[in-house]
């Protein structure tokens, strides 16, 4: 029995998968319904381990899995308020004249792609928008590819397709250049001598965008989205630090704690915090994205989280109160 | 029917890995396995292309059309990694391995000094006195709350991590205060934590539901 | 000599660095310069090390057919197919018109990093999902008050930062429901931790570095 429920399921989902071809949406009413459900499973659990029968983590996985599964299917909107780190960097950007230019640093990979790209969707649109210039570079290898898929994104926006941004006036993509913060140190005396071409081997001279653009003098803000080393924290401690440019940042919610106090400080201008931070900017800049729609399924998972660690909690004072308990 | 050979390698695999939840199993281990060799792989290739090749190559062999002169030197660079290399032939040769590896802790060691003595800890300190004075200067309670907040922690985090006092009377109260300060850092990095995870997830989710299953547009 | 050309390189690379900071003028720029490009090329080696050391191990494992050693042959098949394609696409993506990269989409190599490398590195991040969620059921406990403090901050941040976090304290006035809490905790609380654990790696990072530098710390040069 224990080996055939997988087989089964596989079966399922490779059906599934092979023959489906309509999108699955619950009604609000079953929305609800699922949520209830959801709920007193969760009682359950409490129930259960207020008796000392601790459950197996295979079920704690299940629930993480339905509570991150079913929202996708689920029809709720809730309101989102945009933090005062982010609204803090909103406001920088929207300081900026039109016609300014913007280095956007874009240092991650696809695996940190679902917490940062909504976060650059929602930059490159809103640049577009407003008529800022973008100038895109990459510590990262993939990242330059990264903002393409932004670019994309944004020209299949029928306002900004109208505008229709050109590669090389509008903005560049100068790719990937080795080297860590050895970089941003050398961007500080010549933009040229660490990006002699761009991503498609244009020779730097040659694109409109980049006449007199020699070092971070001619930047206007740095706008830079991180999952790591090299990221948010050697551009503050070289473009702020040693060259004065404003950096802007998005950061995965592993690294954001981490770089708070530079936005305390004052050496960072913002801070976008992982998935809750991308939505935050997505509402603030007006650009619907796909943060908000995964938002939904990580408040079930952090509600769960949470309930485990309450039920876990209760469990022990429960226990601890009945080995206190003086015998009748 | 719908099938696109890639997006079918990606949903078994990432399936392979999700297995394990539910035990150790032969499909785990295969494509833990499949992982280790592609990752290694990736970064053997990447590092070819982008530093021996970008770096060394065409900075040794310029393009004739580029108007740049050869730098030779970039072969003490090659030389170094060559060395390096020295470390696979086991402790009889592998000496010759610290000379790079005294390039590269040195020269991170410089530029590390600087850059964390600047930002990381002038900075920071400027920022704790100088917000403090400032909310002092322009008294509002909530400015004053907080700015107290902030250089009271700071401060007693600081006197928690001193270890060459002991911690008793008055400095092991700061230092307890500094504990709690800690405390209330740690937890808000697990909640940190948790939300990144669980993103990560949702991008998988989303990948296997929309791409694979189509059952989300 | 065998230590001391060491402790020279050490020396000379870390004082490079130092002083370019400050004099960022010829000829010190023009040292940076050539020992960026230097320890660009160096740590290709070291991760090709890494690498190179993993297939002798694997190696080593087939040949002597120890346990599980059919997962060392995937290990050198994933490898070698890796390099191979990487190498190919770009050779010719070097002498193509126009020329492109390795990892331009449309290569075998961006082939097999969208399909094998992305998926299965972040579906290996993603699990940790599952083992926090148990990790905290089962371990996570206000046992004393610090643990407390931990757990409530904790709590505050994962509820305040979704918005199920203001829809079950909208009852609250609005500075004490759950997104002001959860900001609050993150600037200044937060903050302020990170803030003294910043100094004190910074102080404890300028020591060390300058005891690297000068000779005095040799560990890096053991084994």
């Amino acid at each position: 029995m224990k080996k055939i429920v997988p087989v089964i399921v596989l079966a399922l989902l490779f059906a599934i998968a092979l023959f489906n071809d309509s999108a699955l949406e619950l009604s609000p009413t079953w929305s609800w319904v699922v949520t209830i459900l959801l709920g007193l499973a969760m009682v359950v659990v409490l129930i259960l381990s207020m008796t000392g029968k601790m459950i197996e983590r295979r079920i704690v996985f299940l629930f993480v899995g339905i509570s991150l599964v079913l929202p996708f299917f689920m029809n709720f909107t809730m309101p989102l308020n945009v933090s005062p780190v982010v609204q803090t960097l909103y406001d920088a950007l929207n300081k900026l004249p039109k016609g300014s230019k913007v280095l956007a640093s874009f240092d991650y990979d696809p695996p940190s792609a679902p917490e940062l790209q909504p976060m650059a969707d929602a930059f490159v649109k809103w640049a577009f928008r407003n008529d800022i210039k973008v100038i895109i570079v990459g510590l990262w290898p993939q990242g330059p590819l990264q903002a393409n898929l932004s670019v994309e994104a944004a020209m299949a926006d029928p306002e900004i397709a109208a505008k229709n941004p050109k590669y090389g006036v509008d903005y560049v993509n100068l790719g990937f250049q080795t080297g860590n913060e050895f970089v941003i140190q050398g961007m500080g005396t010549s933009f040229r001598a660490k990006f002699p071409t761009d991503l498609y081997n244009t020779p730097y001279d040659s694109i409109p965008l980049m006449r007199g653009v020699e070092n971070f003098s001619n930047i206007d803000f740095v706008m830079n989205l991180s999952s790591g080393y090299p990221g948010t924290v050697e551009w503050v401690q070289i473009a702020v630090d040693r060259f004065g440019v404003p950096v802007g940042a998005g950061n995965t919610a592993v690294q954001a704690p981490q770089v708070y106090p530079y936005v305390e400080s004052g050496q960072l201008t913002g801070l976008l915090g992982g998935m809750s931070g991308a939505a935050e900017f997505e509402k603030a800049t007006g650009e619907a994205g796909q943060a908000n729609t995964f938002l939904l399924s990580q408040s079930f998972a952090h509600l769960v989280v949470v309930g485990f660690i309450l039920i876990g909690n209760v469990a022990l004072f429960i226990g601890q109160n009945r080995r206190r308990a003086p015998l009748v | 029917m719908q099938f696109d050979i890639g997006i079918w390698i990606a949903a078994l695999l990432t399936l392979g890995i999700i297995s394990f939840l539910y035990k150790d199993n032969v499909i785990y281990k295969v494509s833990e396995a499949i992982f280790v060799g592609v990752s290694a792989g990736f970064w053997f290739i990447s590092l070819f292309w982008d530093n021996i090749y970008r770096k060394f190559w065409v900075g040794v062999f310029p393009d004739p059309t580029s108007g740049k002169e050869p730098q030779y030197i970039l072969f003490g660079g090659v030389l170094l990694g060559v060395l390096m290399l020295s470390r696979l032939f086991g402790n009889k040769a592998g000496w010759i391995s610290r000379w790079p590896l005294a390039f590269i802790v040195g020269a991170t060691a410089g530029l590390k000094m600087i850059t964390f003595l600047a930002s990381n800890a002038v900075a920071q300190i400027n920022a704790t006195v100088g917000n403090f004075v400032a909310a002092v200067a322009a008294p509002t309670f909530a400015g004053l709350v907080t700015a107290s907040t902030v250089t009271i922690g700071t401060f007693c985090g600081l006197v928690y991590f001193f270890f060459s006092k002991e911690h008793k009377g008055w400095f092991g109260g700061l230092a307890q205060v500094g504990t709690w300060v800690l405390m209330i850092t740690f937890g808000a990095s697990f909640g940190y934590t948790v939300m990144s995870r669980m993103s990560l997830l949702l991008g998988r989710i989303d990948f296997l539901l929309s791409d694979w299953l189509h059952l989300i547009k | 000599m065998k230590r001391e050309i060491p402790l020279i390189i050490t020396f000379v690379a870390g004082c490079v660095f130092v002083i370019q900071y400050f004099i960022p003028h010829w000829p010190f720029n023009e040292f940076e310069q050539v020992f960026t490009d230097w320890f660009s090329i160096v740590q290709a080696f070291a991760i090709w090390l890494g690498a190179l050391s993993l297939l002798k191990f694997s190696m080593l494992k087939i040949q002597r057919r120890q346990k599980d050693w059919y997962m060392s042959v995937i290990i050198i098949v994933g490898f070698a197919v890796m390099v191979a394609y990487g190498a190919y696409d770009g050779f010719v993506g070097m002498n193509a018109n126009p020329a492109y990269s390795f990892r331009d989409p449309g290569t075998h190599f961006d082939w097999l990093y969208q399909n094998i490398y992305t998926p299965l590195t972040s579906t290996m991040f993603a699990l940790l999902a599952f083992f926090v969620a148990s990790a905290s059921y089962r371990a996570f406990r206000a046992r004393n008050f610090q643990a407390t403090l931990l757990l409530i901050a904790g709590i505050l941040v994962m509820i305040g930062r979704v918005p199920v976090g203001d829809l079950i304290t909208q009852f609250l006035p609005e500075s004490y429901r759950a997104a002001n809490l959860a900001d609050w905790i993150m600037n200044p609380l937060n903050a302020t931790g990170q803030r003294a654990i910043m100094i004190g790696i910074a102080l404890g990072t300028v020591s060390t570095s300058l005891r690297i530098i000068l000779g005095i710390e040799r560990s890096h040069l053991e084994g």
